[in-house]
């Protein structure tokens, strides 16, 4: 399981910076919200990958660290996603309004040369 | 408790009610806005001050562990809970952010408050986000009010529009984003290593590492400080900064004055808590000496080779940004107490920089394009009749202004480039004469990079005169042909305010140095911080008792 999940990030994080080295607009906003998701699942495996426990205690089972994940990742990834969320939602008014004022969507603003 | 342990939870909670506020009452109640807006940042400011007074001990009553304040947010002890941490550093820094806050929004209001929407709640965000930064104890909430600041610098940037900011601001904010994702990284990375997010435990854990875990915390520090250098302005990582800082409205670049000192906060902050149980090399260490050359040196090329005078000031807050990561790099604290004199005398005299770049453009007819275009957009152009700018309406035109702007330029310029009588002056002699200090060691290497630092410094600093003062001959000497700007007390009146700090920092010099020199030592003894950190208790609820 390991080996997929780190190679899962890798391809994630690999296409997002290929993406964000990209002259269009369209392509640096979908690159980075493919690193946003590798960042996202790298924070929720630093807590390690366990199958079938739960990150909350249940009251039938006994108390026991090694029975539960570990809670505090999770919420930063939550917290991660929703401020990851927002700065790509902000940033997508800006390509537009960029679109919008200069008629390009070249990251600098700049007519296609062909 | 008494009420002035609950004041730093009030230096986050009332910009962000205020700025709450304020996306209520919209924009057509832009006068209530100002007014309020003002009234926040008087607040902030006094929370400052009277935080800064119990820091260094001069408040009677208190019983502060070390001096520190620790705020427990959820009231749960350390290192379980999220806590707030004052000590010299925070309350020096929320003194700054408060005061240059403040003087920011008094400049605006003359015009610039009006160039589009969202203007004041914007700003009060930004100040909350700021002071969330220098308060919080905990790695990720760092990363949360980075975000809460960056957000809103984002929106103010973007103030007023145009094909410029906007282009500059996209650059602005993928740099960022990246700088955020290598954060979260680190700060994971951190956590699964150390298993904790609060700094003073951090501080003790660090120490007490496996080889194995010690690689995979060294790769998450770098991690962290590449994200911290990217906000310090650090090169190469300061390309998107000349533009976005050069092309935002005037009060807002004055404001960011500041941000890249956020980056140095971080690292200062963390450096030092990590420093005692055997800190990685990257803080504190000697590599960020060799950025800060590269910084210094990337600065003085850009400025020499620079003829926009709004980009002439952002290199001048590379040069800043590089000279502090350059003293803060050397070994020991010697140069800790004169650098954090430095930073606040550069962030003041910056700010006014770019608050006079904008008079100063108003003397070349030709400027005003970019904001010829938000008149319309946003019907300036009705509300003030046909001036091409609100100074004739709002406030009286000072006479004179042209001298005001030459004599104010031309302090600027002195304390900028370090050039007696003013507080630059003592700060770089400061910075200099414990660098000198430095090169008497026994030690090769040390006295080495002593020279370096003095020299660049030395060089920086001319180059910074000759550049400035062209400029300042250029605009209010060389030509008959320019116009006399239109300047109003609301203009004049910060850019006076924010010059007087100088001259204040100046004249108290010895109290003010005072200061920064027991900040300096505080920061060496981390074992103060950590050790208020771990003392202070959660408070008993009286229905329940002892929990």
């Amino acid at each position: 399981m390991e080996i997929i999940y780190a190679l899962a990030i890798g391809i994630l994080t690999s296409s997002g910076v290929w993406l964000i080295l990209r002259p269009r607009t369209f392509q640096v906003i979908i690159g980075i919200t493919l690193i946003s998701y590798a960042v996202n699942l790298f924070i929720f495996g630093t807590g390690r990958l366990f199958v079938g426990k739960p990150p909350i205690i249940d009251k039938d089972l006994p108390i026991d660290p090694a029975l539960y994940a570990d809670p505090v990742p999770q919420s930063l990834v939550l917290t991660a996603i929703v401020i990851g969320f927002a700065m790509t939602a902000l940033m997508l008014v800006v390509i537009m309004a960029q679109r919008g004022l200069t008629g390009s969507d070249h990251v600098d603003g700049e007519g296609v040369k062909e | 408790m008494p009420l002035i342990d609950h004041l730093p939870i009030f230096s986050i909670a009332i910009p962000m009610f205020v700025g709450v506020l304020m996306v209520f009452l919209k924009d057509k109640r832009r006068k209530l806005n100002k007014s309020i807006g003002l009234l926040s940042t008087v607040a902030q400011l006094t929370i400052a001050v009277i935080l800064m007074l119990g820091v260094s001990g001069k408040l009677e009553g208190i019983e502060w562990t070390n001096n520190i304040n620790v705020y427990l947010l959820g009231n749960w002890d350390a290192p379980y809970g999220i806590l707030l941490v004052v000590d010299r550093l925070s309350a020096l820094m929320l003194a700054l952010v408060a005061g240059l806050g403040m003087m920011c929004i008094i400049y605006s209001t003359s015009l610039w408050d009006r160039a589009g929407v969202h203007y004041h709640p914007l700003f009060q965000f930004i100040m909350m986000g700021l002071n969330g930064a220098f308060l919080t104890g905990d790695l990720f909430n760092l990363f949360v009010f980075f975000e809460i600041l960056l957000a809103a610098s984002y929106g103010l940037l973007l103030h007023g529009s145009g094909a410029k900011r906007v282009s500059s601001g996209f650059h602005y904010i993928v740099v960022n984003m990246l700088g955020s994702f290598l954060m979260l990284i680190g700060i994971s990375m951190i956590y699964s290593v150390t298993g904790t997010l609060n700094l003073a435990d951090l501080g003790m854990k660090a120490g007490m590492l496996s080889e194995n875990e010690r690689i995979l915390f060294e790769a998450a520090c770098a991690f962290l400080a590449t994200a911290y250098l990217i906000k310090a302005a650090a090169w190469p990582l300061s390309f998107w900064l000349i533009n976005a800082y050069a092309s935002s409205v005037a009060p807002v670049a004055a404001m960011f004055s500041i941000m890249t000192k956020v980056g140095i906060y971080a690292l200062l902050r963390v450096g030092s808590l990590l420093l005692p149980t055997g800190a990685p090399a990257g803080f504190g260490g000697e590599w960020m000496y060799l950025i800060g050359l590269g910084t210094l040196f990337y600065g003085a090329m850009g400025l020499l080779a620079e003829k926009n005078i709004a980009r002439m000031v952002s290199y001048c807050i590379v040069i800043s940004s590089g000279t502090l990561l350059t003293a803060l790099g050397m070994p020991g604290v010697a140069l800790t107490g004169p650098s954090l004199y430095y930073m606040v005398s550069s962030v003041l005299a910056l700010s006014v920089a770019f608050l006079l770049v904008e008079i100063i453009r108003r003397t070349e007819v030709t400027q005003h394009s970019v904001l010829s275009i938000t008149q319309e957009a946003f019907g300036l152009e009705q509300e003030k009749g046909s001036s091409d700018y609100s100074g004739e309406v709002v406030g009286v035109p000072i006479p004179a202004s042209m001298a005001f702007l030459g004599l104010a330029f031309f302090t600027c310029t002195l304390i900028v480039a370090g050039l007696p009588p003013f507080s630059g002056f003592l700060a770089k002699f400061a910075l200099l004469s414990q660098a000198i200090k430095l090169t008497q060691t026994e030690i090769g290497e040390v006295s080495y990079n002593a020279w370096i630092l003095v020299g660049f410094m030395l060089v920086s600093g001319m180059i910074t005169v000759i550049v400035l003062g062209r400029t300042g001959i250029r605009v209010f000497w060389g030509s008959g042909t320019l116009n006399t700007p239109k300047l109003t007390t609301r203009e004049a009146f910060p850019i006076a305010i924010l010059l007087c700090a100088c001259l204040y920092i100046t004249i108290f010099v010895s109290d003010v140095m005072a200061y920064m020199n027991y900040t300096a030592e505080s920061l060496d003894n981390p074992a103060q911080y950590i050790g208020a950190v771990f003392e202070k208790r959660s408070v008993t609820n009286p229905l329940i008792g002892d929990h």
